[in-house]
Formats: C-alpha cells, sequence, structure tokens
C-alpha cells in the first residue's frame, strides 16, 4: 500500500509576504534530508507540505524519522493514498489502519475535500467511511468528543489521503531563514544543546572548538565532531574550526592569577571566536551557559566574558535547570557522548577557588600581564577546518 | 621508530602468532564439531593449540575452556562458581585491587544477595591474615589475582588454598593469572586453585581469545547455553584462527626465566633513570612483577603526559587502560596520595623491549616535566 507523509508547516505560514520564501527554504530542507533515502516528489499546498516517494523500496519508517527532524515542520502524518472513488476510499482506509483497529479503541472520522468535484461531500465521507470501518472492525466504537483515533479524509486533485496518527514535528523555523550564528563547543553536555535550540529558530550554523594538546586529546576532539554529526541531523551540514589553544593556556597558567584563570581563558575564547564568526559570515555567537552552573557562569563572570564580544552572544540555556537540558540532550541523542570522559579545553587547569564576582578592570589589568594579540592571531590563522554532517 | 610499552594493556602480535592466524583463517575453515575432514582438521588443531596452554599451565588439555578472552574467563568463573554452590553458603572473598572483570562481577553479586568481601589492600598489599579471617565455614569461592595488572603486585595466592581448607571452607579457588601467565610460572596444581583466568592478547597472542583452566571434577554454572562444546562450559562454535595463533604465541614465549632476568635488568635500569627525574616517583613495590612500573609525575596529569609522550611516538598508560577517566580504584585501594594518582603513568615492558627505548622515555619523559605547565 503506497504511503506518503503529509508534513504541517507552522509558524512560517504566519510570516506574511516571506511565505514563500520560507516554504521554498522548508522544501529545500526537506529534500536535502531525505535525498539519501530515495527519490521524492516534495511539493506544498494549503499549509501542507507532501512529501511522495517515487520508487518502491523506499523505506517510511526510516522517512518518517527524517521528516521529524526537518525545523519548520509543527507536525506530520504518515497517509496512504487512496484512487477518488469512495468504495475505494473505504476499502483503503480499513486495509491501511487493519492494525490500529485489531485493539479496543474508540474513533471518528474527518473529512476534508477540496476537490469540489468529488460527488459526496465532507459530512458524507464521514459517516460511509466511519460506518464502513465500524462494520469490519468488531472491537471499536465511535466518540466524536474524545477519540483515541481521528481518521481523516482528504480528497485532493489527484488522490485521496487517509491517516489517522498526527505525529508531532520537530518545530522552529527553516534553518538557514534566521541567518548565520557559531556555537562555541567543548564536548559537555550544554553545548550541543544549545546549538539545537538555535538552529530550531532557523539559524545555520559553524562551530568552534579549542584543543589544547597535549592537555587535551585526539579523541576529545572526535567526541566534538561526534556530538556535531547529531546535532547536525537536525541544523544541517556546518564547518567546525578548531583552534588551537595549547599556547595561550600555558600563557595564561604561567603569568595570570589562578583564580582568573577561567575568566581571562573564556574571554580569550570570545575573542578568538568573535574573529572566526566574522570571518565567515556568522551575526551572533551561541554559548551553553546556564546562570550560576558553575563560577565562571555568574552574572559577574558573563559580563566580563561578553565585554570581548562584537556581536550577540546567545545563551538558549541561561534559565535552565541541568535536568532540563539533560532531558534535551537525551532528545537529541547526546547524552552519552557527552559524558565520554575526555579532558578537555575547560577542565584543564581549572582553578581551586575560581572568582564568581570577577571586576572588570581587576581582570582586564591580569589580562594586560601578557600581549596576546600575536598569539590570537597564529591561533586564528592555524585553525583546522573539518566539515560536519550529510 | 615507535615505542610501545603499554603491554599490560596488550601486545602486538609476535610473527608466528600472526602467520598462524593468517593460514588457519585461509585454509583451516572447517567447524571443530562436524564429522568431516574439515572439521576433523580444525579440530586438530584447536586441540594442538589448548595442548599447548595446558602445557604451560602444568594441566591436562581437558580442563582448558577457549573463551573470548581474560573478561569472559573471569566472568566465567565468578557466577560459575558462585552459582554452582549458591545452596551451600553465601559468602565471596575477593579483592578491592582485582581487575573490573572480578570486581565487577562480584559487585553484581552482592546485588544479587551474595555476602561479598572486598579485602582492602594494607600497605599495598593482602596479607595471609586478612584472607584467613575473610575465609570462613561460608565460604563459596575466592578470587584473587596473581599479579595485579596496574602496579605489578604479586598478591599471595600460594597460600590461599592451605586457609580454605584450615577454615574448613567448601569453596573453590579462582586465581586471574592474565598479567602473571607466560611472565612467571603459573601452575594450578601447585597453588591449588580450581579455576584459573589467562588471556591471548597479553602475551604477543591475538586480542579476542584467551581461556579458563578448569580443574578436572569442578563443576561450575556455564555462562552461555548452546551446545556440547567444550565441556558444555562454553558452547559455541570454536574461534579456531585465534586459537591457533593462541597456542603459536604460548609455544613462542620461550624460556621464562630468561626473559625475566632481562626484564629485571631492564627494569632496574628504568627505575633508576626514571626516579632521577624531578618530580617523578615510583608507584611499583620493589618486589612487584618486574615486567610493570608504575610511576607518577606529580604535577602533570596522567592523560597530559601521556599524550605528550604519545607526540613523541612513545605509548604508555594513564593509569589502567580499563578505568579511563575514573580514578584508579587500584591506587586509591593501595592508599596513594592523590596527587599522585592524578599523574600515574603505567610502564609495562615485554621481552621485545629493549634498554634504548627507556632511554627515550627517560629523555622524553624529562622534556615533558620541563615543558608541560604543572597544575598548581
Amino acid at each position: 500500500m503506497k504511503e506518503i507523509i503529509l508534513a504541517k508547516v507552522g509558524e512560517t505560514a504566519l510570516k506574511g509576504l516571506n511565505r514563500k520564501v520560507f516554504e521554498d527554504m522548508l522544501i529545500k530542507n526537506i529534500k536535502r534530508k531525505i535525498h539519501k533515502l530515495g527519490r521524492f516528489e516534495v511539493v506544498s499546498s494549503q499549509s501542507t507540505i507532501r512529501i511522495t516517494p517515487l520508487d518502491d523500496d523506499i523505506d517510511m519508517d526510516d522517512t518518517a524519522e527524517a521528516v521529524g527532524k526537518v525545523f519548520g515542520i509543527v507536525a506530520y502524518s504518515r497517509a496512504c493514498i487512496a484512487p477518488k472513488d469512495l468504495d475505494e476510499i473505504k476499502r483503503c482506509a480499513a486495509e491501511y489502519l487493519a492494525d490500529i483497529f485489531e485493539d479496543n479503541v474508540s474513533f471518528k472520522v474527518e473529512s476534508k475535500r477540496s476537490d469540489k468535484k468529488f460527488p459526496y461531500g465532507s459530512p458524507e465521507i464521514s459517516k460511509e467511511v466511519g460506518s464502513y470501518l465500524a462494520d469490519t472492525f468488531p472491537n471499536i466504537t465511535v466518540d466524536v468528543h474524545n477519540p483515541d483515533y481521528t481518521v481523516t479524509v482528504e480528497v485532493r486533485d489527484f488522490a485521496a489521503y487517509i491517516h489517522a496518527n498526527v505525529v508531532e514535528g520537530a518545530g522552529g523555523l527553516p534553518v538557514g531563514s534566521g541567518g548565520k550564528a557559531a556555537i562555541l563547543i567543548s564536548g559537555g553536555i550544554d553545548s550541543p544543546v544549545a546549538a539545537y535550540m538555535i538552529a530550531k529558530r532557523g539559524v545555520e550554523l559553524t562551530a568552534i572548538h579549542f584543543a589544547s594538546p597535549p592537555y587535551t586529546s585526539d579523541r576529545a576532539e572526535e567526541k566534538v565532531k561526534t556530538l556535531l554529526e547529531y546535532v547536525s541531523d537536525y541544523s544541517g551540514r556546518m564547518i567546525m574550526y578548531t583552534v588551537p589553544f595549547t599556547r595561550i593556556q600555558e600563557e595564561i597558567q604561567k603569568n595570570c592569577p589562578e583564580e582568573l584563570f577561567t575568566i581571562i581563558m573564556r574571554r580569550l575564547m570570545m575573542n578568538i571566536s568573535n574573529r572566526i564568526a566574522e570571518q565567515n559570515g556568522c551575526q551572533a555567537l551561541i554559548t551553553g551557559e546556564s546562570l550560576g552552573q558553575v563560577a565562571s557562569q555568574t552574572i559577574g563572570a558573563l559580563a566580563c566574558t561578553d565585554e570581548v564580544a562584537a556581536m550577540p552572544v546567545f545563551r538558549p540555556l541561561i534559565g535552565m535547570d541541568k535536568k532540563e537540558i539533560i532531558a534535551i540532550a537525551h532528545k537529541i541523542n547526546t547524552f552519552e557522548t557527552s559524558c565520554l570522559p575526555y579532558e578537555d579545553c575547560c577542565t584543564v587547569f581549572t582553578p581551586k577557588h575560581p572568582r564568581t564576582r570577577p571586576k572588570l578592570d581587576l581582570v582586564r589589568k591580569a589580562e594586560a600581564a601578557v600581549d596576546w594579540e600575536e598569539m590570537i592571531n597564529e591561533a586564528v590563522e592555524n585553525v583546522k577546518v573539518t566539515k560536519i554532517g550529510e | 621508530m615507535e615505542i610501545y610499552l603499554d603491554n599490560s594493556a596488550t601486545t602486538k602480535p609476535c610473527k608466528e602468532a600472526a602467520d598462524k592466524i593468517m593460514y588457519a583463517l585461509e585454509n583451516i575453515y572447517g567447524n571443530p564439531s562436524s564429522l568431516h575432514r574439515p572439521g576433523f582438521e580444525a579440530e586438530k588443531e584447536v586441540t594442538h593449540a589448548r595442548k599447548a596452554v595446558a602445557k604451560l599451565l602444568g594441566a591436562e588439555a581437558d580442563e582448558i575452556i577457549f573463551t573470548s578472552g581474560g573478561t569472559e574467563a573471569n566472568n566465567t568463573a565468578v557466577f560459575g562458581a558462585a552459582l554452582a554452590r549458591q545452596k551451600t553458603g553465601s559468602r565471596i572473598v575477593t579483592t578491592a585491587i582485582e581487575h573490573s572483570s572480578v570486581y565487577e562481577s562480584c559487585m553484581e553479586l552482592q546485588r544479587r544477595g551474595f555476602d561479598v568481601v572486598f579485602l582492602e589492600p594494607q600497605g599495598g598489599n593482602i596479607s595471609e591474615e586478612q584472607l584467613s579471617d575473610a575465609i570462613d565455614e561460608n565460604t563459596i569461592l575466592v578470587s584473587v589475582m596473581m599479579v595485579n595488572n596496574e602496579t605489578g603486585v604479586r598478591l599471595p595466592v600460594d597460600k590461599i588454598a592451605k586457609i580454605i581448607k584450615k577454615n574448613n571452607a567448601p569453596a573453590l579457588f579462582h586465581c586471574d593469572a592474565v598479567q602473571a601467565f607466560g611472565k612467571i610460572p603459573v601452575r594450578p596444581s601447585k597453588i591449588g586453585a580450581d579455576l584459573v583466568t589467562v588471556s591471548a592478547h597479553k602475551i604477543h597472542g591475538p586480542k579476542g581469545t584467551g581461556a579458563l583452566y578448569v580443574r578436572k571434577g569442578t563443576f561450575i554454572r556455564p555462562l552461555l547455553y548452546g551446545g556440547e562444546q567444550q565441556r558444555k562450559l562454553r558452547p559455541g562454535t570454536e574461534a579456531v584462527p585465534l586459537i591457533c595463533g593462541f597456542g603459536a604465541a604460548v609455544q613462542n614465549i620461550g624460556s621464562m626465566s630468561e626473559n625475566m632476568n632481562r626484564i629485571k635488568e631492564l627494569h632496574s635500569y628504568a627505575e633508576e633513570k626514571l626516579a632521577a627525574i624531578e618530580g617523578v616517583e615510583i608507584n611499583s613495590p620493589s618486589d612487584a612483577l618486574p615486567y610493570i612500573l608504575n610511576i607518577s609525575a606529580v604535577g602533570v596529569r596522567s592523560e597530559t603526559m601521556m599524550h605528550f609522550l604519545e607526540s613523541r611516538e612513545i605509548y604508555v598508560s594513564s593509569g589502567s587502560a580499563c578505568a579511563k577517566g575514573k580514578k584508579s580504584h587500584v591506587l586509591t585501594a593501595m592508599g596513594l596520595d592523590p596527587s599522585r594518582i592524578d599523574s600515574a603513568l603505567r610502564i609495562s615492558f615485554s621481552k621485545y623491549s629493549e634498554k634504548s627505548d627507556v632511554d627515550t622515555l627517560a629523555a622524553c619523559l624529562q622534556e615533558g616535566m620541563d615543558k608541560l605547565v604543572h597544575s598548581k
């Protein structure tokens, strides 16, 4: 039985004159996401995107899963295609729904008729299909107010579609519709979640990772790549820039007061990220900080780091508890990888008693002990470029 | 040229083993349980390897059960013995410095209601007295390793059988001899062990195979079910090529005492050279197995120094290879200072190690201590 996917477009539909641009972007993103699974026709009409497989051997479970990860789709359903004939529609509905209607469940039928030439009206279609299903499956009951399943019959221009399960989509806006931003990613639980959340708002991602070999290892970098691969399931492909950070970290350690290690390190990371982001057309930076989670994530510390950035710094996790962040990490599959125990640039040289309320003038003064410019340039010039996703 | 000094994690297969595996892969393709000729050929090869392993243990061939490696052999021994004797008693005596495949198995048995005693080393080792106090009339299994994999410490396994007898314990004695096998004599009959674990890839054999010695007449429950192979204790088609490689590696060990004399010399040379570096402390006790030398490069985290040495193509282990990320439970149990645990490195030799390897290691360790920023 031939199946298609009907995807409901969310907020995209609300965006007035931009609607066409947004929809085109969404269709492009869907096509890019599923092209590996086979050939498809992806077209839009009346706030619904219809995804029709063109090859017989396409796995529709995989397709549905992939579609469920495309931002800009609020909900989607798998539907069967029936010829535009009432008897055929009934027969197809019974066959398609046989699995779920074996059990004691309640249902109702709703119909939409966009092809006004079809000889039956919507209420008539619902009534006919409903009684046919009730006759065919002895276990099911009709409940028009609170049914377990709402069977929807849509009579469109070329065929009728029947579906009973609407699944929540990834939500958000199509990636690319909201510009481009750079995520600072260490390898912990938070930054991949932050990246996911900003991508969800239609933002294309670039990733920046700081590596300090031999204090950090190849495995730590590989771990970040794996995390970004998971994020790119949603955000689409991206470029990862690995910044050689050893020298700068060693100089901080040698020349700055211990309680300011972290704050000075983060300011330098911000400085370098800002430059890389600018060079690559990003309009904002993203970090995974959550207020008060660690010493470098207090209001005072964040103010000290932000002072260095010339572009907005997005912190989508700022008001979230660890538990809430972990729940999203599980959802996007990054949690297990994040928990692999490799040293990253944020865990080496952690001071024993970091300053939680750093004074900006003191931080600046301590930082001025070293002339960073040459080292920053060296780091920016020697970034390693890795392609992530697809 | 790379210098591999992580031989307690694994060894590079010797040419003899690699050749034998390749030969078996291509030629000995029959199933040892098949009655036709290719099957018989395979059975003969497996028997040949079994005899080689048995000979080194001073055991009979049918006392050797091939497994997928040390971890499976340890699991089979611990669970197999505990489940076979659970009606006789409930106490299991082991140590806090066992390999995690024994330690974690015993933890699981504890969760299932067994009374497990984990002996903590005192002064770096387990004493006869501790063992004697713990092993009682309710004890059904004693599992103690012969040589510790992180420090090379030798445990008093030759005293255990006597204690079991003296204390009237209805216990089986299992000895994890993975780090000792092929390096010092491992004779189950001499130490009175009922179960002994050995592994191929620590003696220049392939990964993926090991063996459990099960003394004749000893009954344990299998871990796996589904065939008549290997006294029904380890059903499943034998990994013929790997087992052949295991046999070849055993036959290629040469004279253990000659090897030992070389390693002893190498070990004291290394100890002297490394201890001369400022900040380097020796963690292995002087009577430890000379194949293993545990040190601390105090001030530089294990992982950092390990990666620094890696950049010089020298490969050692940070703590134990099986305990990445976590503080080593062995070094913790030995009562080492946290700063020494955080900076611990394990250097482990093989019969192929050279004096020049130690020279390069010492020079690079010195360079690392000078160059790397120490944590405060």
